[in-house]
């Protein structure tokens, strides 16, 4: 049993090395970088922090991307909320086509999207709004939602909706008061998951957006390109993108597993 | 048995709208582009299916397919098995599990772009962790920027990082999954290790596996930021995926014609999967 847990524990390492070395040089001075290798940091510096949290095009950037982040969590949950409840609980017509229909959006690559959807969101007037991103981002976080809630609600027997309408409850009251909290684990894994695929997206957040809403990443490739080549601000950067990732995940940690399995466990 | 529903359509309209407006609008604008030629100052003009036969003749497209299809098939045929071997060396249970299970999720929160940024900092020749290690403590000759092996590599091993994980996860839902007298039973029979993985893990695993292969399928025939951050699609055109070249053409050639009629491709190979995703999917339903 000892030497089997070995494997995750190198595993977990490796998974780590990456990490620590994007940490320890965002406590170098980019003089200490440049100057050769070290395993730690020689003289510990917070002056790419400050600058990250004086300095408006930086911290501004974080707070569009958690801006649009949201927008787009609560936009994903709304309406797939309900559909995924149509889809789990009734047949009606075209219902296996739809479903189809939507799980190819989950799947079509991106960089197709880029162009037309910038040419979509400028003729509508929304470019380089917070809105544009978060509608954007539904295109796959929407489909991926009303499976892994598809999922969840499937793993609910069909007598509790029955008894509900028996004790005369409405569909909105059942749906709020029961049916809801029956599946809140799965309504938090739905909404971890748009908040990550949201997050980590980048390409179609970048083509969206110029100025006012530009996210934290976009805005570190053009300081990378123009400031000359600071690593350390960019590794500072690089590690506070990290942060609230990890805060949600620990939210959702005893049901991850369930997530990614899309509930179908 | 469900009930049949016509109203169950209300309950779907949002999403239907929505997804329309995001898809169906902006696929329409990509099939008028396939088959236009366009000089600028919007001025277009019919090309027919001119684009599609040049593309599918054409050496560059087949390159960056290539290439795809070469980068998918290695890191499927690392991340699968090697997502497997972890899920079954974990413990089943205690408190170490949600700490691992975290810490194993992490890579996946990560911004892509930092992703690359992160690995390019990692490799550096002279002062990144990994690039100072090969060069001055193993003594490998190793340098991304020039070694279109090197740069391979390090897009596959950066791949592996960022995405094992989610097979490990999704390996070790179906393993929980399996009740403890299933063990015992195997157990009281004399089972091996091996029969034990092939007749009781193996087949509980089988549903959450065509999840991960094929989601792993498809966001790596997708993938465009990591590899773009880390190498650029280089050295020269080594390391330029589909979605890279995709991108190339499209905003930053501006070529309208060719970039339109390379998504649609692009979009039909991705749909036939998908298609197969979920007759697979929804097979074990009926």
């Amino acid at each position: 049993m000892r030497k089997r847990s070995l494997i995750p524990l190198l595993y977990i390492l490796f998974l780590l090395l990456p990490i620590y070395w994007l940490i320890a040089m965002s406590f170098k001075t980019t003089g200490e970088i440049l100057s050769g290798f070290s395993l730690f940091p020689q003289t510990w510096t917070f002056d790419n922090y400050r600058t990250i949290f004086t300095d408006p095009t930086w911290y501004w950037g974080y707070f569009n991307s958690i801006t649009y982040v949201a927008l787009n969590t609560v936009i994903s949950l709304a309406v797939a909320l309900p559909a995924a409840y149509a889809f789990s609980r009734y047949r009606f017509l075209g219902d296996k086509h739809l479903f189809f229909w939507l799980l190819t959006n989950r799947m079509a690559p991106a960089a197709v999207f880029a162009l037309p959807f910038f040419q979509l969101y400028s003729a509508v007037g929304l470019f380089d709004t917070h809105i544009a991103v978060a509608l954007a981002h539904t295109l796959f976080n929407v489909p991926l939602a009303v499976w892994i809630l598809e999922g969840f609600m499937s793993s609910v027997p069909k007598e509790l909706d029955e008894t509900a309408y028996v004790d005369g409850y409405s569909f909105p009251r059942f749906f709020t008061r029961i049916f809801l909290p029956t599946i809140k684990a799965g309504v938090g894994v739905a909404a971890f998951f748009c908040f990550m695929f949201s997050w980590v997206e980048l390409l179609l957040a970048k083509t969206l957006t110029a100025v006012a809403a530009k996210p934290i990443a976009a805005t570190m490739t053009k300081t990378a390109s123009s400031a000359g080549y600071e690593l350390g601000l960019l590794a500072a950067a690089g590690t506070l993108t990290i942060i609230p990732g990890a805060i949600v995940i620990w939210f959702v940690r005893n049901h991850i597993a369930k997530g990614f399995a899309l509930g179908r466990v | 048995m469900k009930k049949q529903n016509q109203k169950a359509w209300f309950f779907v309209l949002p999403v239907l709208l929505l997804v329309a407006f995001n898809a169906l609008i902006p696929m329409m604008t990509v099939v008028n582009y396939s088959v236009q030629e366009t000089f600028g100052n919007n001025l277009f003009f019919w090309e027919g299916l001119g684009w599609f036969e040049k593309l599918l003749r054409s050496e560059r497209f087949h390159a960056a397919l290539g290439r795809q299809f070469m980068f998918t098939g290695m890191i499927l045929a690392i991340e699968v098995p090697l997502g497997v071997i972890i899920a079954l060396s974990m413990p089943r249970s205690g408190f170490w599990v949600p700490v691992c299970l975290v810490l194993m999720a992490l890579p996946m929160l990560i911004p892509w772009n930092v992703v690359g940024a992160m690995w390019n900092i990692f490799t550096l020749p002279d002062i990144g962790l990994l690039g100072y290690l090969m060069n001055h403590v193993l003594g490998i000759d190793y340098n991304m920027t020039q070694d279109p092996f090197a740069a391979w590599a390090t897009i596959i091993v950066m791949d592996v990082w960022h995405w094992t994980s989610l097979v490990v996860l999704l390996s070790y839902a179906g393993l929980v999954s399996i009740p403890e007298a299933y063990y015992q039973a195997a157990r009281i029979d004399g089972a091996s290790n091996w029969s034990v993985f092939r007749h009781i893990q193996l087949p509980k695993m089988k549903q959450v596996l065509t999840i991960a292969i094929l989601l792993r399928f498809m966001d790596s025939f997708n993938i465009y930021t990591e590899p773009f951050v880390l190498t650029g699609g280089g050295p020269g055109n080594a390391t330029t995926l589909l979605s890279i070249d995709l991108v190339k053409i499209a905003l930053g050639q501006f070529d309208l014609g060719p970039a339109a009629a390379m998504s649609l491709i692009y979009f039909v190979i991705t749909l036939f999967v998908s298609w197969l995703f979920y007759t697979l999917m929804t097979k074990d339903d009926e």
